[in-house]
């Protein structure tokens, strides 16, 4: 039986109370935002709960806002049995973001863990596997991060690139001009 | 392993972790065994090292990231338009499915309705382009499995859906097509006729197919016993598609949560049946590549019937496309899975943060549970069959 | 599409030069019979018995590597139409006329190839495994009989040598996939091994059915028991002990896929697992040996075949060499029509095929077939 986003809340705040931060229902994507400490425990009860049945994590994404100071995690959950979403958020500081893992609870969840650590930074706490997944193990930095910088080179290789589009935006080129004007 | 080039210009290139077994740990007959990135049954450049005790592997570790390009770095510099052609690339076998999720989600984000003839049309391509994709699955997989016909056979079908598609968008393989808010270029005239005309070629060959590889004794034996997913495992891990429906579970994006019209649509989503084996075999997810094409042939033939005779293909197009600041999260269901797209907007005329969910990535990382005690050939024979991209993979 | 002139010019004289020299390799081959009677003769009279019959064998073994060489080549193009028709395409058009060029243009290019040796590779090993693989194919040769007295070496223990030479190549691929040093390579080796040592069992047995109803392992006499053709009381071994035989010559066949490491049993060359198997570090002209054994233990395993069942150079309507080199073609047309069909079978697979269904089986046959010739006499 299809839940909508309030009832979901609903049931989580009547188990863990206190621990939503944040309800945003009329969004697109209606979202919740939790506290860290109870991820593991509402994760668990998500999948476990007949009502519920998260059983599928879509996705999870790593967001980086660098204006208002934080890492978002995002989990995408949805119900094969029920067919019916919910969105997850975490906040994490930008400073050595850290974070259980949840691949317990759904082990898709190693390799996307793996993907936000190497392009964001942050550490999984608990994961089995905690090496980068695209980038070579001895590259510096986390590409995904919006004050990332180009270094010049890695092992004598050349590795900056030319003038990307933000950068030739803020000097004055008019940019974002569809094919109709 | 490193680079053997004449001049040696890159310094020390191999940092120790690049293996993950460490020759220390190895028991007494065991060996590490590094298969890519450079082989020629891994679909691209992928590499997995083997741990084997003879011809059976102990334990199995996929290394990615050969082919990745940061396409989300990119579509942080770029307006919403512009961002397509990059998703063209990350699927580079079934490009059309790819854009239509991107438009689908950037649509879902603008609340952006479109009309019917554009409905149709993103229909008939991605379907078209389903064959195609399967097409290239199945030949490859025959000839991973050393049968090399069948290859030739499928691609012969291929290079005639790729002239279609040449004839509408100028493109054979990246197309740029599916635009937010419409499609680039209408149909142009004879191009149903054409479809028609392909379409009542094509039927025979699956039906060849069937004599020629899927039902061979020899075929079976390698896979249906082999890469054994349970249903559990495959919704544990989120496998989706073909994946997710030969391990015996009947999940269609099309019909659970459907999109560009195809709730009007009739047709059948085959499922595995443990024909040959037990359920979530590669068999059974190669024979549900196999069904898929005919239904897509259906559907195609539905698709064929029911597109409007008028409407402009570039009327809901926005001039400039601005986003309000919000999310969105929209899936579809392309040959490899469900792809989906997470993109954030801040108000601007370029994402803030653009994410793709590609299948694929999810498929490989079942890997190493389900590789474990088979054979080096079947090694082959389970990753053929999980049908992956490395494209999608790395991004 | 226009080609350049020197290249159009070299195919538009070469290609029917070529074509003619098949044909009448052909010819030759329909009038051996003659020609190597009237060799013999002038030798007599020239010369004193000892040398005639030195000169004769000289000239046969020469005859035999002349052939040998020249099989490949046609082979090859063979082979590529065959695989090509079979795939729905054409082929090599271009190199010569429907590609009669292509093998000479092959050969001439693994000719030119650096002869690359890696570096930790065990170099004497590495050298001599071509060697001992083409030996293995082509040292077999000496006791096939092309017609009425035109064999190397009538030996009465012909079939044992074939079955004892055949060996050797076993020994090459081991020692080309261990020297390699390349894990690729030696997988390759050691599935070869396995697989070779194997599948001798069944042919040696099917051989042995043969051997019951003919009496002999000379394979001239294997032939001259069946010399009334297609009917009659010595007719060819196929169509007697009411189908048994058919039944061995299709394990005899199997078995000769097998040995020769072509599909559905070419899993030490496996190309989609292990790039090229044993032979993945060789280059130039040592591949091509490799190559060129192949295709000659192909003939040979066709060839013997043939012999065996198909009456070998008796033929329905007329007899001689030329009918040898048709059912021998044809049995090579059948190898490479399975080839280009069959997918592969995994090495475990392969050799539970031999243990525990072959093997059986032609126990079987040749329980039977012994019971029936025992009733017979």
């Amino acid at each position: 039986m299809s839940l909508k986003a309030g009832e979901i809340q609903a049931r989580l705040e009547a188990k863990f109370p206190g621990t939503i931060v944040l309800a945003q229902l009329e969004a697109i994507d209606p979202f919740l935002v939790v506290d860290q400490g109870a991820l593991l425990e509402m994760g668990l009860s998500l999948r476990d709960d007949p009502e519920l049945a998260f059983d599928t994590l879509h996705c999870l994404s790593a967001v980086d806002y660098l204006k208002e100071d934080r890492i978002e995690i995002v989990y995408h959950l949805s119900s094969l049995k029920h067919r019916h979403w919910i969105v997850l958020k975490v906040h994490l500081p930008r400073v050595d973001p850290k974070i259980p893992t949840v691949e317990k609870i759904w082990p898709t969840a190693n390799w996307h863990e793996r993907e936000a650590y190497d392009l964001f930074g942050v550490v999984f706490s608990g994961h089995s596997d905690p090496r980068r997944i695209f980038l070579p193990d001895d590259w510096a930095g986390h590409p995904m991060r919006k004050d990332w910088v180009w270094p010049e080179e890695w092992h004598g290789i050349a590795v900056k690139p030319g003038k990307q589009f933000a950068e030739r935006a803020s000097e004055g080129e008019t940019l974002g001009v569809g094919p109709f004007d | 392993m490193g680079i053997a080039t004449t001049a040696r210009v890159y310094k020390d290139l191999e940092p120790d972790s690049a293996y993950a077994f460490k020759p220390e740990d190895l028991e007494d007959d065991e060996m590490i065994l590094n298969m890519g990135p450079q082989h020629p049954s891994t679909h691209g450049v992928l590499r997995i090292e083997l741990k084997t005790d003879g011809e059976i592997v102990k334990d199995a570790r996929p290394h990615i990231g050969y082919l990745h390009r940061n396409f989300e770095k990119h579509a942080e510099n770029i307006d919403y338009q512009g961002v397509i052609p990059f998703t063209d690339r990350m699927d580079y076998v079934a490009s059309m499915a790819n854009s239509l999720t991107y438009a689908l989600t950037v649509e879902k984000l603008m609340a952006i309705e479109v009309g019917e003839r554009v409905k149709s049309i993103r229909v008939l391509v991605s379907e078209l382009q389903r064959i195609a994709s399967h097409l290239l699955a199945i030949g490859t997989y025959g000839m991973d499995i050393g049968a090399f016909t069948p290859f030739l056979h499928c691609f012969r079908e291929r290079e005639k859906i790729l002239d279609l598609f040449e004839w509408l968008c100028g493109a054979r393989l990246l197309y740029n097509f599916n635009w937010v808010g419409g499609v680039s270029h209408d149909l142009p005239e004879g191009w149903t006729d054409k479809v028609l005309q392909f379409l009542s070629e094509f039927e025979p060959v699956i039906d060849e197919l069937d004599d020629l590889l899927s039902l061979n004794k020899i075929f079976t034996d390698r896979t249906a016993t082999v890469g054994i997913i349970p249903p559990d495992l495959a919704v544990a891990y989120a496998l989706s598609g073909p994946n997710l429906r030969g391990s015996g579970i009947k999940w269609d994006v099309r019909r659970e949560d459907p999109y560009c019209g195809y709730e009007k649509y009739d047709f059948e989503i085959p499922v595995g049946q443990g024909r040959y084996g037990p359920i979530g075999s590669c068999w059974d997810r190669y024979y549900v590549r196999v069904e898929e094409m005919r239904q897509s042939v259906r559907i195609l033939h539905q698709a064929l019937d029911k597109l409007p005779a008028e409407g402009d293909v570039h009327e809901k197009v926005p001039k400039r496309v601005k986003p309000n600041p919000g999310e969105a999260y929209a899936r579809t269901e392309t040959p490899r899975g469900e792809l989906a797209y997470f993109i954030v907007s801040d108000g601007g005329l370029i994402p803030y943060r653009v994410k793709g969910r590609s299948p694929c990535f999810v498929s490989m990382s079942i890997f190493h549970e389900i590789a474990r005690g088979e054979m080096i050939a079947d090694i082959i024979a389970i990753i053929g069959s999980l049908d992956i991209v490395l494209g999608e993979i790395d991004r | 599409m226009k080609r350049p002139d020197l290249e159009a010019k070299i195919s538009n004289f070469l290609s029917p030069l070529v074509i003619a020299g098949a044909g009448g390799f052909l010819v030759v081959i329909a009038l051996l019979p003659k020609i190597a009677e009237m060799i013999r003769t002038q030798l007599q009279s020239a010369l004193s018995p000892t040398w005639a019959s030195v000169v004769n064998i000289a000239l046969g073994v020469g005859a035999t590597v002349f052939l040998l060489a020249q099989l490949p080549i046609f082979l090859i193009w063979f082979e590529r139409k065959v695989a090509a028709h079979v795939q729905d395409r054409l082929g090599p058009m271009r190199v010569g006329w429907h590609g009669v060029l292509q093998s000479f243009a092959d050969g001439i290019k693994l000719l030119f190839k650096e002869d690359i040796i890696p570096e930790g590779a065990d170099r004497p090993l590495f050298r001599i495994a071509p060697v001992l693989v083409i030996m293995g194919a082509f040292a077999a040769f000496a006791v096939v009989p092309w017609g009425h007295g035109l064999i190397i070496s009538d030996l009465n223990i012909g079939l044992l040598y074939i079955v004892a030479i055949t060996s050797l190549g076993a020994i090459g691929i081991l020692m080309a996939g261990w020297a390699s040093n390349n894990k690729y390579s030696l997988y390759g080796g050691m599935r070869s091994a396995a697989q070779l040592v194997a599948y001798e069992i069944p042919t040696a047995l099917v051989i042995l059915v043969v051997v019951i109803q003919v009496g002999s392992l000379s394979l001239q006499d294997v032939i001259a028991s069946q010399s009334d053709g297609l009917w009659g009381e010595n007719r060819w071994l196929l169509t007697r002990m009411y189908g048994l035989n058919l039944i061995a010559f299709v394990i005899f066949f199997i078995c000769g896929l097998a040995e020769t490491n072509r599909n559905p049993f070419d899993i030490p060359e496996a190309e989609s697992e292990l790039v090229a198997g044993f032979h993945t570090e060789y280059s130039g002209m040592r591949f091509a040996f490799f190559f060129l054994a192949e295709y000659g233990a192909m003939w040979l395993v066709a060839g013997v075949a043939a012999i065996l069942f198909l009456g070998g150079w008796v033929g329905p309507y007329f007899s001689g060499p030329l009918v040898f080199f048709l059912k021998t073609l044809f049995l090579v047309f059948v190898q490479m029509w399975l080839r280009w069909t069959l997918p592969r079978l995994r090495v475990d697979q392969l050799l539970a095929l031999c243990w525990k269904y072959l093997i059986p089986i032609t126990l079987a046959v040749l329980v039977a077939v012994a019971g029936l010739s025992v009733q017979a006499s």
